[in-house]
């Protein structure tokens, strides 16, 4: 252990040491929805410890979708937060497969989206073939929680999300889509 | 032993850089905010379906190429893409029935493609098929709308049909590396996904009121690195800034 970063002590569990790294990508966010941590968006796929004679941690990273900018601004971001807790061997690599689904957000991630004005994803996607003219079921308002809502657009400011229009408030608001 | 594998994957990822490149060039002159915004969404998923497939070119072909050499750095003539990609998006009508046909065509390629025995490129496909469900979905209802629109609409949209269409027969017809890949294991059999093509663009075509022409004059030659000319201006532009100032960074 004492090949380990500074601030790991020879007292630490390799559990330990885990759990404190995913409550550092904890404070991660998201640079294009920033109430969003890393982990909330669900792309950390693993953390986990290299076997000696290697040494440090690996961080196992999985893109929402192949041309988001965010990515490198996230590793980036993984990167500065590990290090200020003196995390100095971090290996970051990317992982495809399984691809990203929205149905990774957690829990807390989408009661922060909805409290910051974007509509979550819903919990199961109604629509995943090519057809056309398809919707999914109503989405609530994030502002007056109404479901007499409209798409408006499948495409809005970033990949990541849909256009909507309350009808009742009038709210023209962001809905996470489903992926 | 000649690596098909490279141009297989080269192959792929020029066909989603040059759509997304055409795409991108609608960014700021969409005819309404909105669909601006949607086509621009889609051009930003080709560009990172296609950053992916050169990212593992140029693992798989070493001697130093990156992704950015393989984007910015080859000749028209080294581009395995295929015609239609490279056309002018000539009216709104035109460059969504492009994305259509296309789309179309993307969604059953990489649909087989995630049985690919080569796991990275199963891997891409599994990740872009996603995105390319909704660029489906989003052009299908374009056609529909404007081919079951107004009388000026359906016209646009028959006029776009005579210029794409010679153009389609090219996606399924397999270059050598095609043929290749698919008797390795890897590739793709064009011929299987034919069927699901066709099925879907009647389809659509019944509903946006639209009658297929008939197959004459088919253009080929783009996946053998015989392109139209528009694919040297579009170069010029897209390499421009790479090739004047080599490695330039923003």
């Amino acid at each position: 252990m004492e090949t380990m970063d500074k601030n790991i002590t020879v007292n630490d569990t390799l559990e330990e040491v885990r759990l404190r790294i995913w409550k550092i990508l904890e404070t991660v966010p998201d640079p294009e929805v920033p109430v969003l941590s890393v982990v909330d968006l669900g792309i950390i796929r693993d953390v986990f410890p290299f076997v000696p004679p290697l040494v440090g941690w690996g961080i196992l990273v999985t893109p929402t979708y192949t041309g988001c900018p965010a990515i490198d601004v996230m590793k980036t971001g993984i990167r500065m937060a590990l290090l200020q807790e003196g995390f100095t061997n971090i290996t970051i690599t990317d992982t495809l497969s399984p691809a990203w689904t929205t149905e990774w957000m957690s829990e807390a991630g989408k009661q922060k989206l909805k409290a910051y004005g974007i509509a979550p994803p819903q919990y199961r996607q109604s629509v995943c073939t090519p057809d056309a003219f398809q919707k999914e079921e109503a989405i609530p308002c994030p502002l007056c929680n109404s479901y007499h809502t409209r798409l408006v657009s499948q495409f809005g400011s970033t990949a990541c999300k849909a256009l909507y229009q309350c009808n009742d408030c009038k709210e023209p608001f962001d809905y996470f889509k489903c992926h | 032993m000649k690596n098909y594998l490279v141009d297989y994957t080269l192959h792929l990822a020029d066909n989603a850089l040059i759509l997304g490149h055409r795409n991108s060039e609608w960014c700021g002159h969409g005819p309404v905010l909105e669909q601006d915004m949607a086509i621009s969404n889609i051009a930003l998923d080709c560009i990172g379906q296609a950053r992916n497939f050169y990212q593992y070119a140029a693992q798989l072909s070493g001697n130093g190429a990156t992704e950015d050499s393989l984007a910015y750095l080859r000749d028209a003539v080294d581009f395995k893409n295929s015609l239609l990609v490279e056309l002018p998006n000539g009216d709104w009508g035109q460059t969504v029935l492009r994305q259509f046909f296309f789309s179309g065509y993307q969604y059953f390629l990489y649909g087989a493609l995630q049985k690919s025995t080569d796991p990275q490129l199963a891997a891409i496909a599994e990740k872009a098929l996603k995105e390319v469900t909704y660029h489906l979905r989003w052009s299908s209802e374009w056609v529909i709308r404007l081919g079951d629109g107004t009388a000026e609409s359906k016209e646009r949209m028959l006029h776009a049909l005579e210029i794409l269409w010679p153009y389609t027969e090219e996606l399924f017809q397999p270059a050598g590396y095609e043929l290749a890949a698919f008797s390795e294991g890897y590739g793709v059999n064009l011929a299987g996904i034919r069927t699901d093509w066709d099925e879907k663009i009647r389809s659509v075509f019944h509903e946006a009121t639209l009658t297929l022409p008939n197959e004459t004059g088919m253009q080929f030659g783009g996946k053998e690195g015989k392109h139209t000319e528009y694919l040297d201006k579009l170069l010029d532009e897209m390499q421009g800034l790479q090739r004047m100032y080599p490695g330039a960074e923003w």
